[in-house]
């Protein structure tokens, strides 16, 4: 796997890889590390961070325990953000490989809606559908995942466009192969790959999406969310700024873990080994 | 000229398809809601019996079916009328158009200072891909870009609100101050900077990044080996040239980000208080106001290709080949 080896040779690949099993231990493992109900009350209220061995980042307004939230929120972001992702890229798979495969009519009918999807913002699409359909956990995915499939749709499209003419399409034709088994067999595996390229962006976009609907009172109320504890501890910000500060670092180390891991694989897909690209040398004026 | 017109009836004409797709899907979208509007009204009243709850439904047409309704909205929607917010009792196209320039003028500002800013600093970062200068700004751009805005807001209005009581924390002008002119324009910018400065420092670090990269594949190109055999300064090709053509993806870039951006400024909004169109669409969900957040939808909608065409007019302006096909067809 010459990829893998590239990929690891990026610092960015490395901090993102590092960033990243971090937090995903740290979400499967929370049963184990932080037992217990995060939103149960685990002592006294407003506890400030390192003042109790047992409570080391203190307690929130209602006494819950502020760093099992925070382990248990990292469950929810990865979750809904990769769930939300996956969903997206399906979606826009699904939908690209028809409209790019059909053409004609169909094409046009298809692309039309991802143009639709593509001009409403995608967070109001969110808001609505949540609104509609009720905040739980899959809702939350779907709604996230809305207003995220039209890019690699689009994507998915353009490359079966061109996949659909080389020879070997041709050739599966000629002996007779049916359409649909050309699609699914011969084209879908080569459109993956620069679909998964713009995935850790997906999944970024909608870990930061599912924080700002929980932020607003829109995400499941029955699990702690990263969004929800900022939002909890916005009431107390003058007095208990940590509560808020917290959560809000755990998340952006959460997104730039995911950036880090997309920079590195980019480098990695597009660099070849070993050379430095491109840099202008110094000293060639004369 | 003619060109440009050309695009734009053209850009018109393929969007009507277009926004009657959003139109059907968010009608039948907010109509798969578990009860209605009339609903949530007698909720916010105290209740009422079924005969105020039938006359009510009535008198907003919610006895008819589906169908005939998504036909008389869209009729109505053909003489420019957006329809009743419920939840307001006033008509939607005119909350939206007091609400609106609030949120276009923190959104214009916090770009165009973005712009200006992201630019200017990706052209630093991109005059020398891999450099040390180059890697530092392109870090801490990509910390900035990970950071939530309602997160970021929240800190800026805790450190220079709260504490240093610079500026106000919250609203978009001092309430009944009867300052007018400048020295409320000086007051709706006091107010504004905090919202302004946080999505500003986002999105500066979106427009480093997208200049950055395309600097740093602008430089590979053969018109700058060329410009090099010509024997040009290094400062010359790097902004005459190299600059000068990675612009243009930093322009389209403006265009991608408009739809986020609007539904960014729900959150942002929501945090400093600002009367603006998404604070409106958090109100229209929690007053179950379907008529209204379906105009909020259906308006941004409409802002978005505004915003795409105007790009795609500049790009015309400012590179020949952009638009050339389109506009011969």
């Amino acid at each position: 796997m010459k990829l893998i080896q590239k990929f690891i040779k990026t610092p960015e690949g490395i901090v993102g890889i590092i960033i990243l099993s971090i937090l995903i231990t740290l979400a499967l493992s929370a049963p184990i590390i932080a037992p217990g109900d995060p939103l149960r009350i685990a002592g006294r209220a407003l506890a400030a961070p390192f003042s109790d061995p047992s409570l080391p980042l203190g307690t929130d307004r209602l006494g819950r325990d502020v760093l099992s939230g925070i382990i248990h929120g990292a469950r929810t972001s990865l979750l809904v953000g990769a769930a939300a992702a996956l969903a997206a890229i399906a979606i826009g798979l699904m939908i690209g490989l028809v409209a790019g495969f059909c053409g004609g009519i169909v094409d046009e009918v298809l692309m039309r809606v991802v143009d639709a999807f593509q001009i409403v913002p995608g967070f109001l699409l969110a808001l609505a559908f949540v609104s509609v359909m009720g905040a739980s956990l899959p809702v939350v995915v779907m709604a996230i995942a809305l207003g995220a499939w039209a890019d690699p749709a689009r994507l998915t499209r353009a490359q079966v466009l061109s996949l659909r003419e080389r020879d070997y399409v041709a050739a599966a034709r000629v002996i007779g192969m049916p359409p649909v088994e050309i699609a699914v067999k011969h084209i879908l595996p080569q459109a993956v790959p620069p679909v998964l390229a713009v995935s850790a962006t997906i999944v970024a976009a909608a870990i930061l999406t599912e924080a700002a609907l929980s932020f607003l009172g829109l995400g499941d109320p029955n699990s702690v969310t990263w969004g929800s504890m900022i939002s909890e501890g916005r009431n107390v910000l003058r007095s208990s700024p940590w509560l808020s500060i917290m959560p809000g670092l755990a998340l952006i180390v959460t997104v730039l873990g995911v950036y880090l891991f997309s920079e590195g694989l980019t480098k990695a897909m597009t660099r070849p080994a070993s050379t430095d690209r491109s840099a202008p040398r110094d000293g060639m004026t004369p | 000229m003619s060109r440009a017109l050309r695009l734009i009836r053209r850009r018109l004409l393929s969007s009507i398809p277009v926004l009657l797709i959003v139109v059907i899907m968010t009608f039948l979208l907010l109509e798969t809601a578990p009860g209605d509007a009339v609903d949530a009204y007698l909720l916010s009243i105290g209740g009422g019996d079924a005969n105020i709850a039938e006359s009510l439904r009535r008198a907003y047409g919610l006895d008819q079916s589906v169908l005939a309704r998504l036909w008389l909205y869209l009729t109505a929607l053909a003489r420019f009328d957006l329809g009743w917010s419920v939840a307001f009792e006033r008509p939607v196209l005119n909350l939206i158009t007091e609400r609106l320039p609030n949120t276009l003028a923190l959104m214009g500002s916090a770009t165009a200072l973005s712009f200006v800013f992201g630019s200017v600093l990706g052209i630093i970062a991109g005059s020398k891909p891999e450099s040390i200068k180059d890697r530092m700004l392109s870090t801490i751009s990509l910390i900035f870009y990970a950071i939530p805005s309602f997160w970021l807001g929240l800190i800026l209005s805790l450190i220079f609100a709260v504490q240093l009581r610079w500026v106000p924390t919250s609203g978009i002008e001092t309430i009944a101050s009867g300052k007018t002119g400048l020295e409320r324009l000086a007051d709706i910018v006091r107010h504004l900077i905090l919202p302004v400065g946080a999505l500003a420092l986002i999105y500066t670090a979106l427009f480093l990044r997208v200049m950055r990269a395309s600097m740093a594949e602008a430089w590979k190109l053969d018109f700058v080996l060329f410009a090099r055999a010509k024997g040009l300064s290094r400062n010359r090709i790097l902004l005459r040239h190299v600059a000068r053509n990675a612009a243009l993806p930093l322009i389209t870039m403006l265009g991608l980000q408009a739809a986020t951006m609007l539904g960014g400024s729900v959150v942002i909004e929501s945090i400093f208080a600002i009367p603006g169109f998404g604070r409106l669409a958090q109100e229209a969900v929690s007053g179950r106001d379907a008529p209204l957040l379906m105009g909020i939808i259906l308006v941004s909608a409409v802002l978005v290709i505004i915003v795409n065409l105007l790009i795609d007019l500049l790009q015309t302006v400012l590179d020949p080949r952009v638009g050339a096909s389109e506009a011969m067809q």
